[in-house]
């Protein structure tokens, strides 16, 4: 089974990365109202895998980020 | 006291700390290498500073996953003494030994400079040498220092004077401009309910010799053997 996990900043978090992007994209004449940056990992794994806790435990610190499992 | 130095991959402060524990201190140290499960026999615990696991995924993440950080969790769990240090303090929160957590500073550098902390709860065996409001210059060195926390937990930690150190100015003043990460109140250190457990940003053990600028260091180090 393969799995992709997309990481970002939880919302209302300062996410200075995505600050500075929208900066330089700001400023390269896009008018840009938003842009977080996270990442992504890609997993494959065995059917049947907790695939929640997988991530929750290990993956992600959910007092700072927020994820979607594709 | 006996102290144990963790050894992850990518520590990079392990042989300073364990120098002065040893050499400036005279008390007995020893490395334990992450793969370690037991740290039976130790009084205090030190995480130095470094890039465990090169940063990956998060800053302390990885290490925070090893059998030793577990045995740290159980060494924690029955009263021992652990101690942070930089990336060490980011490995504590990661393990949840420590609330809140660590984000890249506010403006993106790498910050490496000498700062001034104003000491905010001395009941600590980490701090019980040192007065309360006492000024500390003592160097940063990290890129991802900006410490954050909830506010309803933060709240919480303040009523339980859980704030070890804070950011400041020369005078002690807590100013916007003494915060060199953007850390939340400027939150430079903090310690766990119980108070056995300490994670800060700063490096106690490079301002631990006057040749190196600043021994307020030792402050820390003397309260922890007294």
């Amino acid at each position: 089974m393969k799995v992709r996990v997309l990481i970002l900043p939880k919302k209302g978090l300062l996410d200075p990365e995505g600050r500075a992007v929208k900066e330089m994209l700001l400023e390269n004449g896009y008018s840009v109202k938003d842009v977080k940056v996270g990442k992504v990992i890609d997993l494959e794994v065995e059917d049947g895998t907790n695939i929640k806790e997988l991530v929750e435990k290990f993956l992600v610190n959910p007092l700072i980020e927020e994820y979607i499992i594709e | 006291m006996k102290f144990a130095v963790c050894v992850f991959p990518g520590s990079n402060c392990d042989y300073d700390v364990y120098y002065v524990i040893k050499d400036v201190l005279g008390q007995p140290v020893e490395f334990v290498h992450y793969t370690q499960k037991d740290l039976k026999g130790y009084d205090c615990v030190v995480l130095p500073g470094g890039f465990s696991f090169g940063d990956y995924l998060r800053a302390g993440a990885l290490a925070s996953k090893t059998p030793l950080a577990y045995a740290v969790q159980d060494f924690a769990q029955k009263g021992g003494l652990v101690l942070g240090i930089c990336n060490g303090f980011q490995i504590l929160t990661e393990l949840h030994l420590l609330p809140g957590a660590l984000l890249k500073n506010e403006n993106l550098r790498f910050v490496c400079k000498d700062v001034y902390l104003r000491v905010e709860n001395t009941q600590i065996p980490f701090t019980r040498k040192i007065e309360k409001g006492e000024v500390l210059k003592i160097p940063i060195a990290h890129g991802e220092g900006r410490y954050y926390v909830p506010e309803d937990i933060l709240k919480e930690m303040e009523e339980r004077n859980q704030i070890v150190l804070r950011y400041c100015d020369q005078e002690g003043n807590i100013t916007p401009s003494s915060n060199p990460n953007g850390s939340v109140g400027n939150i430079a250190g903090v310690c766990n309910k119980e108070g056995n457990v300490f994670g800060l940003m700063p490096h106690p053990e490079r301002a631990s010799e006057d040749i190196l600028g600043s021994h307020d260091g030792l402050l820390f180090w003397h309260s922890l053997i007294s």
